[in-house]
């Protein structure tokens, strides 16, 4: 199957992932509905694009690995392992429930297909540092991928995981930031600026690529590449709230959730 | 560098026991790896990194990557022993700890070395006395502290079969064996020492061996203390510390803050089920200079001072 036969899928899954976060949100009145939306197409494409996964056997030791450090995009997260056969849908009523599975952070005793739990900021690179590591070690073949927010960047953790990762050539690991520019309260560049990531993580010693983060089409070919000699870091340039217009690029709507008009507004929107 | 005390006869560096140990396991079992912070020598793992140079993953001077490097090997299917100074490991890395081990469970064996204040005049940013209070209420996590280098490779075994986050908290300090004959190492049970039912005293790691030479003081006195070594602090053993409270007096003994500790521990015990007076013989905060036997001497981690926290506590006695 040619790469590209795989993008209406992926637009099919992305727009029922966002439709589905949002409505979780809206029932919970909880959650962080902008950095869900910035990630959903990054997450439909490595999901129904990209990695080779068996739902029915989420320990398979060959599994590709996906490690979300945004941890609290549990929308996206959800949505994307529900989509991917992980979980009945029935489960994501329950979102943020006393005693649901499906905690505002996602924690891998709870729910198939969670590689390790996040939700501090700067603590999934490391983890996929190290199952790449793992994998190294005993020639194994899967990939492992890890996705973090830009504001996550400036959790010193990353950087050590960067040296380590770059150090050792971990051919199989990508990192994916997910570019949104903006952080819980204000722009990054505004806050601690990241620019220039591309020069600072080919410093460290990694493959550099940019990509739209919401071109699936791109996405799919620039996560589906084969692994090279050195680590990769996708640069995915995202917008916060991408897909319903009163959310883009407003930063309040990081963990905004909206009232009845709004959840409608969306709705006709997302379609 | 730091101090340590000349090993005189009959005494062990239980370190030895920790790596002689993890070579044997790691002979038997492909999937043993060891996570280290550029703690090679302190860790004693020269001779593992000889015998297996791609086992041996040194992350260099970043505690929190090593921390969640374990994590991630553990997802591969390793079984990761991350090793380095018992400061470093939990303070500079305590919400990997939290987070990346006991809240995700996976299994990785944490290995926290010269801990305590064997790091002496290094001063209290080298002592590791916090630990206890920082990992104890740490769902998932065993809390192991060896008395002995026989404990020690007993629990480094344990901890490699067992499908879960240890903390094994090891020494530096040169301590004997203990005199126990028939002994079996079972984690989560305490293990008695010495009978007695006038008092518990109860110890663990490098001060097991003080309790039980302050037994001896006390029996000279006409005290018949049973001596008990809590070596898992993580979870407690709630039976032992029944039977220690029907002695009607506690004391309790380790090489660590008075603070939320060992002592903290049993405090929280017998206040809400068999209230008994508790002395605490620890280090009560941020210590001056001073050399590991100094400082042991100072803060009544002795037999003279542990005998007196018995006196203290028998004062009490209802």
């Amino acid at each position: 199957m040619l790469m590209n036969d795989k993008v209406p899928l992926i637009r099919e899954k992305a727009l029922w992932m966002r439709r589905t976060a949002f409505t979780m949100v809206h029932r919970a009145q909880l959650g962080h509905p902008g950095g869900d939306f910035s990630a959903m197409d990054i997450l439909a494409t490595l999901y129904f694009g990209v990695l080779n996964f068996d739902a029915k056997r989420p320990d398979w030791p060959d599994r590709d690995r996906f490690v979300m450090s945004k941890g609290h995009a549990t929308g996206a997260l959800y949505s994307a392992l529900c989509a991917a056969g992980y979980f009945p849908e029935d489960w994501l009523q329950t979102y943020m429930q006393p005693k649901s599975l499906l905690n505002g952070h996602p924690n891998r005793n709870y729910l198939p297909g969670v590689e390790t739990n996040t939700g501090p900021l700067g603590h999934g690179f490391p983890v996929a540092t190290g199952i790449a590591i793992a994998g190294q070690l005993t020639g194994a073949t899967y990939r492992t991928f890890v996705l973090t927010g830009d504001g996550e960047q400036q959790e010193g953790s990353n950087w050590e995981a960067a040296m380590v990762a770059g150090h050792r050539k971990l051919s199989h690991l990508t990192l994916i930031i997910d570019r949104n520019r903006l952080q819980q309260g204000a722009g990054t560049e505004e806050t601690s600026g990241l620019d220039p990531l591309d020069d600072k993580y080919r410093a460290f010693g990694f493959d550099v690529v940019e990509v739209d983060g919401h071109d699936h089409a791109a996405l799919l070919a620039v996560l589906g590449a084969a692994p090279a000699s050195k680590p990769r870091c996708v640069i995915a340039n995202t917008t916060k709230g991408k897909g319903v217009s009163f959310m883009e690029n407003v930063a309040s709507w990081h963990h905004g959730v909206p009232n009845a008009a709004q959840y409608d507004q969306a709705m006709k929107e997302l379609v | 560098m730091a101090t340590v005390t000349p090993t005189a006869a009959g005494l062990q560096d239980c370190r030895n026991a920790w790596v002689a140990t993890l070579e044997q396991l790691a002979e038997a079992d492909p999937r043993i790896v060891a996570v280290v912070n550029d703690s090679v020598g302190s860790s004693k793992l020269n001779s593992f990194q000889k015998k297996f140079a791609d086992r041996l993953i040194n992350v260099g001077i970043a505690e929190q990557v090593m921390v969640g490097v374990g994590a991630g090997l553990a997802n591969g299917g390793r079984i990761p022993f991350v090793s380095a100074a018992s400061c470093f490991i939990t303070g500079r890395a305590l919400e990997q700890v939290k987070a990346d081990l006991a809240y995700a469970n996976f299994n990785v064996k944490l290995v926290g070395q010269s801990s305590g204040v064997a790091y002496g005049e290094l001063g209290a940013t080298h002592h590791s006395i916090e630990d206890f209070a920082w990992l104890r209420p740490l769902t998932n996590l065993t809390v192991i502290v060896p008395a002995d280098a026989w404990e020690t490779a007993e629990a480094v075994k344990w901890a490699a079969q067992h499908d879960g986050p240890v903390y094994l908290r090891l020494s530096r300090m040169p301590v004997p064996d203990l005199d126990i004959p028939n002994r079996t190492f079972r984690p989560g049970k305490a293990e008695v020492v010495r009978e007695g039912s006038d008092i518990a005293i109860i110890a663990c790691g490098t001060t097991v061996h003080l309790a039980a030479d302050a037994a001896e003081v006390l029996q000279a006195e006409g005290i018949h203390a049973r001596v008990l070594n809590f070596s898992t602090i993580n979870p407690l053993d709630e039976a032992a510390l029944h039977r220690a409270a029907a002695t009607g007096a506690i004391v309790t003994v380790e090489e660590a803050s008075i603070r939320g500790g060992l002592g903290g521990a049993v405090a929280e015990f017998t206040s809400a089920n068999q209230p008994v007076p508790v002395e605490r013989v620890g280090f009560p905060g941020f210590l001056p200079t001073g050399s590991t036997d100094w400082l042991f001497q100072e803060y009544g981690l002795s037999p003279e001072g542990i005998a007196a926290a018995a006196h203290r506590a028998l004062k009490r006695k209802a």
